[in-house]
């Protein structure tokens, strides 16, 4: 990686931006660089004017295709009926805030990091604990199951992603086998396998997103263009090809080419951290969750944002978003302790879901779409169906 | 080293140039139409979507099937 510079702390407590930089302003000792420094803030000025005409033409032109809005589209849908969901289990066990979690394909398991160190794996169904790891780091803020089921990968602020293998024989020390894979110089806020066991891509509050190999650790691509700390990452349902999409501390929400390392779109409409970014099932969109206290949704082939879900009476920031297997419906985690179910077409709240007693961190679906799971501060997990 | 940050600063905003225009030049559809596929997706999915359609209790393992309390 290029060596850069960021003035950042700790996302979990604070987050800023990269300090503005500053104007260059030094009296030129020799006349012949006297000019040279004329030549080149006259280019520099030249490159700041073609860079906001361009802002202004990227506006435009998404503006000149915005005929409608989503919910006007989706007008004669039916509305939905009221939702019963409820919380069917209950896992117990962290000693402190969970932070993360992720369903493994056998739409059973799941596996938790949280503040004090530790990863569990547990069987969703019987709520009994698996495995469990503890981190040589606190706020273990990333983690994710392998597509085999095979092994886990984990990291926070030791700005590393290792794999662990999950072992059969349930005595078997987990940590001695454990593989570093990646190596930021930031935490790690977010890290997932791509298709396969053999590659994983993480995000860190470095700035930059990172895809590796696990067997040999090897960088095999990096992306650079967020200007701050990049805190979540989602990739493209596996039909629509190699791309993912980033969310960070400067308000945007960026999808990359996964092969050339190229940012080819980016939505910059959030007022705050992107805190989750979640693809929609078809590939075509993505929701965001923002400090901002509002989930946005974003049409990849409109190029713009679709639809805005949020409330006067909802203030405090959204941790977490995923989708329902349709699509219909979108759950949010929040930071005052609630789960809100909006219905995405209508841009209208369906459900508001209570039960967790701290800032809820984490939420996904299980992969076939029965129920899903939700982390907190409050120590505990819940399933909800 | 007055000149080298200048010339760094360039680097930074052709950069940053070459990214608009990339982004610019992206083909775009309508929102209209972007909105119906996305409805479309949705109502052609939502029978197979046991969060939105409810499964019944024997068939969701997260669900506790009903029993009869005998008093």
């Amino acid at each position: 990686f290029p060596k850069q510079t960021f003035s950042l702390c700790c996302k979990p407590f604070r987050c800023r931006s990269l300090p503005a930089r500053r104007k260059y302003m030094r009296s030129p000792l020799v006349p012949e660089m006297a000019t040279q420094e004329v030549q080149l803030n006259e280019t520099l000025s030249h490159l700041k004017t073609e860079s906001d005409t361009l802002k202004t033409k990227l506006e435009e032109e998404r503006a000149k295709l915005h005929d409608v809005e989503l919910h006007q589209v989706a007008e004669k849908v039916d509305g939905l009926g009221q939702f019963v969901m409820k919380t069917r289990r209950t896992l117990k066990g962290h000693g402190n805030k969970v932070l993360c979690m992720d369903w493994c394909k056998d739409k059973r398991r799941i596996v938790s990091s949280s503040q004090d160190g530790k990863v569990i794996v547990w069987d969703a169904f019987t709520t009994n604990k698996e495995h469990a790891v503890t981190m040589p780091c606190t706020w273990v803020m990333a983690c994710a199951y392998a597509p085999s089921g095979c092994a886990v990968a984990c990291g926070g602020l030791d700005n590393k992603c290792s794999v662990y293998p999950l072992s059969l024989d349930k005595n078997e020390n987990l940590a001695a086998k454990k593989k570093s894979v990646a190596m930021h110089t930031n935490y790690l806020s977010a890290c997932s396998f791509t298709n396969s066991d053999m590659q994983i891509l993480t995000s860190s509050g470095d700035g930059t997103c990172a895809l590796w190999d696990v067997e040999s650790g090897q960088l095999l691509q990096s992306f650079h263009g967020h200007a701050a700390d990049v805190l979540c990452l989602d990739l493209a349902p596996s039909e629509t090809g190699n791309t993912f999409v980033s969310g960070g501390c400067d308000k945007k929400a960026n999808v990359w080419d996964m092969r050339s390392g190229q940012c080819i779109q980016s939505f910059e409409t959030h007022e705050s951290d992107i805190n989750s970014v979640r693809y929609y099932p078809s590939g075509d969109a993505f929701a965001s969750g923002s400090d901002d206290a509002t989930c946005r949704l974003y049409d990849l082939r409109a190029d713009r944002e679709v639809a805005i879900y949020s409330k006067e009476s909802i203030i405090f920031g959204v941790s977490s978003v995923d989708f329902s297997l349709s699509g219909r419906l979108l759950f949010g985690g929040y930071n005052d302790y609630t789960i809100n179910v909006w219905d995405v077409l209508k841009g209208t709240r369906v459900s508001i879901l209570f039960g967790h007693e701290n800032r809820v961190s984490t939420l996904r679906v299980s992969p076939d779409g029965t129920a899903f799971c939700s982390g907190s501060w409050d120590h505990t997990l819940r399933t909800w169906a | 080293m007055s000149n080298n940050s200048a010339a760094s600063s360039i680097v930074v905003a052709q950069k940053a140039v070459k990214q608009l225009r990339l982004e610019a030049s992206v083909r775009r559809i309508k929102v209209s139409q972007a909105a119906a596929e996305l409805k479309t997706f949705c109502l052609q999915n939502a029978h197979k979507d046991p969060l939105l359609t409810g499964v019944p209790s024997s068939d969701n393992p997260f669900r506790p099937p009903k029993s009869c309390v005998l008093l």
